[in-house]
């Protein structure tokens, strides 16, 4: 049996020790909000917050974590009551596709929660792992900055514009 | 004269002269300060020759920090002594090189001695640039005169006593130093003597994969035999033969300038820069570096770590290995993974690292991987530091070795990684 507990929640899972996190949490737990990328640890779409550190959870097999609490996105908020940086994704529009999204605020959320002020080179670093094929890394950059009470950044970057149609064709 | 008086009188002339002797050695005259020369001043070809040599001599891989503007020095060097760290080589007037004027850059290089007349610590390697001839030296100068200067001073080193006296390192140069041009070999040919010039010399490759002595001088009699740099070891260049596959001249060449090696493996850790600085000079230059490192492979006796026993992954740690690689490593290094498949890269079975005699290179690269960097994605690895603890990574080594090695079992895998990864972090 393997023992996980995840957003605070205590489950035994017969399932193979090697099977990678992601799956547990997808086919086993029914979260599908981390997402199955490329499986190699190259693109960040499966990150979750494992213990503080944000990992790729296609690469982390379920043996491993033992006692370590696992977050995932689910966490954060619900469609009703988002999150702070859910909040702040949705008001800059920063999901196009959206594959990757919930890997990115995971990735910002291990950083805000180690270092709410972060300095823009460090937001920088941190999410450098994380890859975006729609190319909207400013606007995702942007969501982060607002609640790492960061200046807005590059002035060529849109803004919010919070009467445009969401979602819509811009 | 009484016969004490005169004892005292000669005993007093030999220490008066050790003392002259000493201060000789240990007093360098400052060379006169001279206006940054111009950049128009510089003709473009020497310029670009001295690109070439620049990159040949990896020096913005130890002057530029991390993050930090090219060539403006502040990267830490972890050395048994302390850390130093690389100055600043823009043509900055106040923190660089701004008013160095060739003969002072040509004394550095060839002397370890700045401007103003202070001894330069040896981990800038001037007993290896000292070869270098006066037409790479002033191209190199023509190149870092002509680039943008940066304000910035290095911190401060951080030396135990007495090495932070700087004036000792005169007799440290007295053992180690050995100026002068290299002459050329005529019983070999161009190529040879180029590449002779280019490891010896610029290149320094003796720096890194040499073992080192008590006071941090290259061991005489073992240059080439293999040394650990920022806690990673850079391996023997003359045993290339004692690889699963011995390494050929292509492969060598390939390696040096794209950073893989079929059959080898990829650069990692200090040696990936160097490989990305190689990678913009010309592939004869690399050639001739292969041709010279080739020549110099010593007899290998029978390896003696080779096991001939079934290895098999049996033990109790190299079980719990194969479920964490299973999950974390077969996409790419399994048998079946497109990586090798289509990616051509080499199987584990010819690592250089899984093959090593000590667990360290291996270990280095399940904690830190190999960064993205920019667009240059090509050895991607993702660190494991974060994910697993010093008992899994040295359950991972130990599947690994079992499996696809045929040497031994290393010894000491977990000590070794909690030592490292405690090195990681200080550094």
């Amino acid at each position: 049996m393997i023992n996980l507990t995840v957003n605070g929640v205590q489950h035994a899972l017969d399932i193979d020790p090697s099977t990678p996190l992601l799956y547990a949490l997808r086919n086993d737990l029914q979260l599908h909000g981390a997402k199955f990328g490329c499986g190699l640890g190259q693109c960040g779409a499966c990150t979750v917050i494992v213990d503080g550190e944000a990992v790729f959870s296609c690469l982390v097999p379920v043996s491993s974590i033992g006692k370590r609490p696992v977050r995932t996105i689910e966490s954060l908020g619900t469609i009703e009551h988002p999150g702070p940086l859910q909040k702040a994704f949705i008001n800059h529009q920063a999901a196009q596709c959206g594959y990757c999204i919930a890997g990115m605020i995971m990735r910002a959320q291990a950083l805000l929660d180690r270092n709410p002020r972060p300095t823009e080179r460090e937001l920088l670093e941190h999410m450098e792992p994380n890859l975006c094929r729609c190319g909207t890394h400013t606007r995702i950059l942007a969501a982060i900055r607002e609640v790492a009470h960061l200046p807005a950044g590059d002035a060529t970057a849109p803004t919010p514009q919070r009467t445009a149609s969401q979602g819509g064709a811009q | 004269m009484t016969r004490k008086s005169r004892l005292l009188a000669g005993g007093g002339v030999v220490v008066v002269a050790a003392l002259a002797v000493a201060f000789l050695l240990m007093w360098k005259p400052a060379i006169a300060p001279v206006d940054p020369p111009a950049p128009a001043s510089f003709d473009a070809q020497t310029r670009l020759a001295g690109a070439r040599v620049v990159a040949l001599g990896d020096c913005i891989v130890c002057h530029t920090a991390k993050g930090g503007k090219p060539f403006a020095g502040g990267l830490p060097l972890a050395t048994p002594f302390g850390t130093i760290y690389a100055t600043n080589i823009t043509p900055d007037l106040e923190t660089g090189i701004g008013n160095w004027s060739l003969e002072a850059f040509m004394r550095a290089l060839r002397h370890g001695v700045a401007r103003d007349g202070h001894l330069l610590y040896p981990a800038f390697p001037y007993i290896h640039f000292t070869r270098m001839s006066d037409g790479d030296i002033s191209a190199a100068y023509a190149y870092l005169m002509t680039r943008e200067p940066v304000n910035a001073v290095a911190p401060a080193n951080e030396l135990i006593f007495p090495l932070n006296f700087r004036p000792l390192l005169a007799f440290w140069n007295v053992l180690f130093l050995h100026p002068g041009v290299q002459q050329p070999d005529a019983s070999k040919d161009a190529d040879w003597n180029r590449g002779k010039l280019l490891v010896d010399g610029l290149g320094h490759c003796a720096s890194c994969h040499s073992p080192l002595n008590l006071i941090g001088g290259e061991k005489s009699g073992h240059a080439f035999d293999g040394g650990v740099v920022d806690g990673w070891e850079a391996p023997a260049l003359n045993a290339l033969g004692a690889a699963p596959r011995p390494w050929t001249q292509d492969q060598l060449v390939a390696y040096l300038r794209s950073g893989r090696a079929s059959e080898h493996g990829a650069a990692a850790g200090p040696m990936l820069p160097v490989t990305r600085d190689l990678a913009t000079v010309p592939e004869e230059d690399v050639q001739a570096i292969a041709t010279y490192v080739l020549s110099i492979q010593k007899a290998q006796p029978v390896a003696a770590n080779v096991s001939t026993a079934a290895q098999g992954g049996s033990s109790p740690e190299a079980q719990r290995g194969a479920t964490l690689f299973a999950a974390s490593c077969a996409q790419c290094h399994g048998p079946a993974a497109p990586m090798q498949s289509i990616g051509e890269r080499p199987t584990l079975a010819f690592s250089t690292a899984v093959n090593a005699a000590t667990p360290r290179n291996a270990i280095q690269m399940m904690l830190s991987g190999n960064g993205w960097h920019g667009e240059d994605s090509e050895n991607y690895m993702p660190a494991f530091s974060q994910i697993y603890d010093d008992q899994q990574i040295a359950d991972l080594a130990a599947y690994i070795r079992a499996t696809y090695s045929q040497r031994g079992p290393w010894q000491d895998v977990e000590t070794t990684a909690v030592r490292l990864r405690k090195e990681n972090n200080a550094r």
